[in-house]
């Protein structure tokens, strides 16, 4: 049995959810900075029916793979072209695109729309995959982030991140907020507000929660917050200070930086505050965990005399040093696959995101700026996000895992810092 | 007045215990909510009432520590560049709030230890630590309870000076002292 919303209550509703979400002043705003080399030249027409939406999917599709970089969009022109008749592939061609979207909105029951649409090569003129879903009118973004999804698959062979979303701490005065939004920056909402710093969010593995640094006691407490909910627990707030939490790959346990025996050193705990154990010990200051998907805990030391990567089995064990380059590398986060390492490495007085292949060790300086902070990987590994420093203000950037591909989020007003990239959402 | 304090003194404890139970949720074993300003988890005497001052910097009890004249008002120690040990010339001010708190063993001080905007935020977070442990171990030197002390970091977080210029980061490289009632 489905629940019918009166419409006059469903108004409401869409009010609240308008009231929530934040100003417009502090909406994110993209800035594409750099483009990929060889793109390839897509067209994505207008769906037939989709003028009845509040706004065309297909804006949203088109804004979507532009932004990857790995794109370029060939205009077709206002005229819909729908998902039944096949569609005009001289006129594709002589436009120059390789691939071209076609589709249809047509509403169903309940005030609902259905939208169907097809994908083809246009050389070959074959198709290369149809999708329906259903949607409500209000839902085109959603539904325009997942199509971008399934054509980025179909045509690079790996998933899309542009249904993903990603975490923030908005600072404006004195006043912080953890933000999450979609990966865009659209659609901002503030998960928690308070008058005292929030730093180092982490995403669980299932994107439901958050667990962060909250200074609102006046020394650091490690928490974690459901975001559907709101409801939070405290998960570390020992004597001392508590940070730099870390979900393992199953969600149950979190990697945490305790001082309550001395200096920072990693802890393991459950994630509603039980079960502590001590992950290493080291005689100098352990930090910045980060579990990756084949098990092992990467983390930041200096007991070296310098702070450097080191990683330790997530069960414990012997550490190994995995940085040996500069004096400064801080910070890392596995890649999803465990095959590379990001991180940020000083030289030379610039703070820079950098990129470690971990079977070659190789590393590569992904950025141009000197304030790079928090990187983290999309979840498909294609993009990292970080905090940097533009004119004097915090802003998030984004940049591709070869560095070619470059963009930069910022607000109109106020400081933008601590991202982190959600995981793929379940459906 | 006495009785005025007393009364002052259960409010806060009241408050005080609202506070440190409200994070609280269900299964939480393992890291309970410490409440800095009452007998923690050392396993104390159920039936100790330790007394906490309600008024906002202890003025009242003990103007002393905001007597502008007195040293005690004096909160902050600077550290150098990249730098945990504390400086002779804080020395004096040291061995100041480590005989206050020697002889008002009641009363429980947080140490917050701070550092410049360069580099990770944790990073910084476990450098500040370090300030502000260096800070507990000279007062515990000096014969300040275990118990009386905490030393937190708020890293880079809560600059005093916010400007990228070295004298603004120097003053930001710094731990602070902080006496039950003021945080």
């Amino acid at each position: 049995m489905t629940l019918r919303i009166p419409t006059f209550l469903r108004a409401t509703f869409a009010a609240c959810a308008l009231a929530l979400a934040s100003s417009p002043q502090a909406q994110l705003a993209i800035e594409i900075t750099g483009a990929g080399a060889n793109r390839m030249p897509v067209a994505i027409a207008a769906f037939e029916g989709e003028s009845a939406l509040p706004r065309a999917v297909t804006d949203v599709v088109r804004a979507d793979l532009e932004r990857s970089g790995i794109f370029k969009i060939v205009e077709l022109g206002p005229s819909p072209m729908g998902a039944e008749a096949p569609p005009d592939f001289g006129r594709i061609r002589s436009r120059g695109a390789d691939a071209v979207a076609v589709g249809t909105v047509a509403p169903s029951s309940a005030g609902r729309h259905q939208v169907q649409f097809r994908l083809f090569d246009a050389a070959k003129q074959v198709s290369l995959g149809s999708q329906a879903m259903v949607m409500s009118p209000n839902q085109y973004r959603t539904t325009g982030h997942r199509i971008a999804d399934y054509i980025y698959e179909k045509l690079t062979g790996e998933p899309g991140v542009f249904s993903t979303r990603i975490a923030y701490v908005l600072k404006s005065g004195s006043r912080y907020e953890l933000q999450i939004a979609d990966a865009d920056g659209s659609n901002a909402q503030t998960a928690l507000a308070s008058k005292e710093p929030i730093i180092s969010p982490a995403w669980s593995p299932d994107g439901t929660r958050l667990a962060y640094v909250s200074f609102e006691a006046k020394k650091p407490v490690v928490y974690v917050h459901s975001l559907a909910t709101g409801q939070r627990n405290v998960a570390a707030n020992f004597k001392g200070s508590n940070s730099a939490p870390a979900w393992s790959p199953d969600g149950r346990r979190l990697a945490v930086v305790l001082t309550k025996d001395g200096q920072s050193q990693i802890y393991t705990v459950n994630a509603d505050g039980s079960g502590v154990q001590r992950l290493a010990s080291s005689a100098g200051i352990d930090t910045e965990p980060s579990w990756s998907t084949d098990g092992w805990i990467y983390f930041t030391s200096d007991r070296g005399g310098s702070p450097q990567i080191y990683r330790v089995p997530g069960s414990g064990g012997e550490a190994q040093r995995v940085s040996f380059e500069g004096s400064y590398n801080v910070s890392p986060r596995p890649s999803p696959d465990g095959k590379s390492l990001v991180y940020v490495s000083r030289n030379g007085g610039r703070f820079q995101v950098t990129l470690l292949d971990l079977a070659s060790r190789q590393t590569q300086i992904l950025t141009d700026s000197s304030k790079d902070e928090s990187p983290s990987f999309a979840p498909n590994g294609r993009m990292v996000l970080y905090a940097t420093e533009v004119g004097g203000r915090g802003v998030l950037a984004a940049v591709s895992s070869d560095g070619r591909v470059k963009q930069r989020l910022s607000v109109q007003s106020g400081d933008v810092r601590e991202p982190a990239w959600g995981p793929q959402p379940r459906n | 007045m006495k009785y005025t304090r007393f009364a002052l003194s259960l409010i806060t404890i009241g408050l005080l215990a609202a506070c440190s139970s409200s994070p609280k949720t269900d299964g939480q074993t393992g890291a309970a909510v410490e409440d800095r300003s009452s007998a923690s988890s050392s396993g104390v005497d159920a039936n100790r009432v330790v007394p906490v001052d309600a008024n906002s910097g202890g003025q009242a009890s003990y103007p002393e520590l905001k007597d502008p004249k007195s040293i005690l008002s004096k909160r902050s120690v600077l550290f150098d560049y990249d730098s945990y040990v504390i400086k002779d010339q804080y020395r004096p001010l040291v061995e100041a709030h480590a005989k206050f708190l020697t002889s008002h063993p009641n009363v429980k001080m947080l140490i917050q230890g701070n550092t410049d905007e360069r580099g990770s935020r944790e990073y910084n977070l476990a450098l500040g630590q370090k300030r502000a442990d260096a800070v507990k171990k000279a007062l515990s030197l000096l014969g300040v309870s275990e118990g009386q002390l905490e030393s937190v970091s708020l890293g880079e977080e809560k600059p005093s000076c916010s400007e990228a210029s070295e004298s603004c980061w120097s003053a930001n490289r710094r731990g602070d002292m902080l006496y039950s009632g003021e945080f």
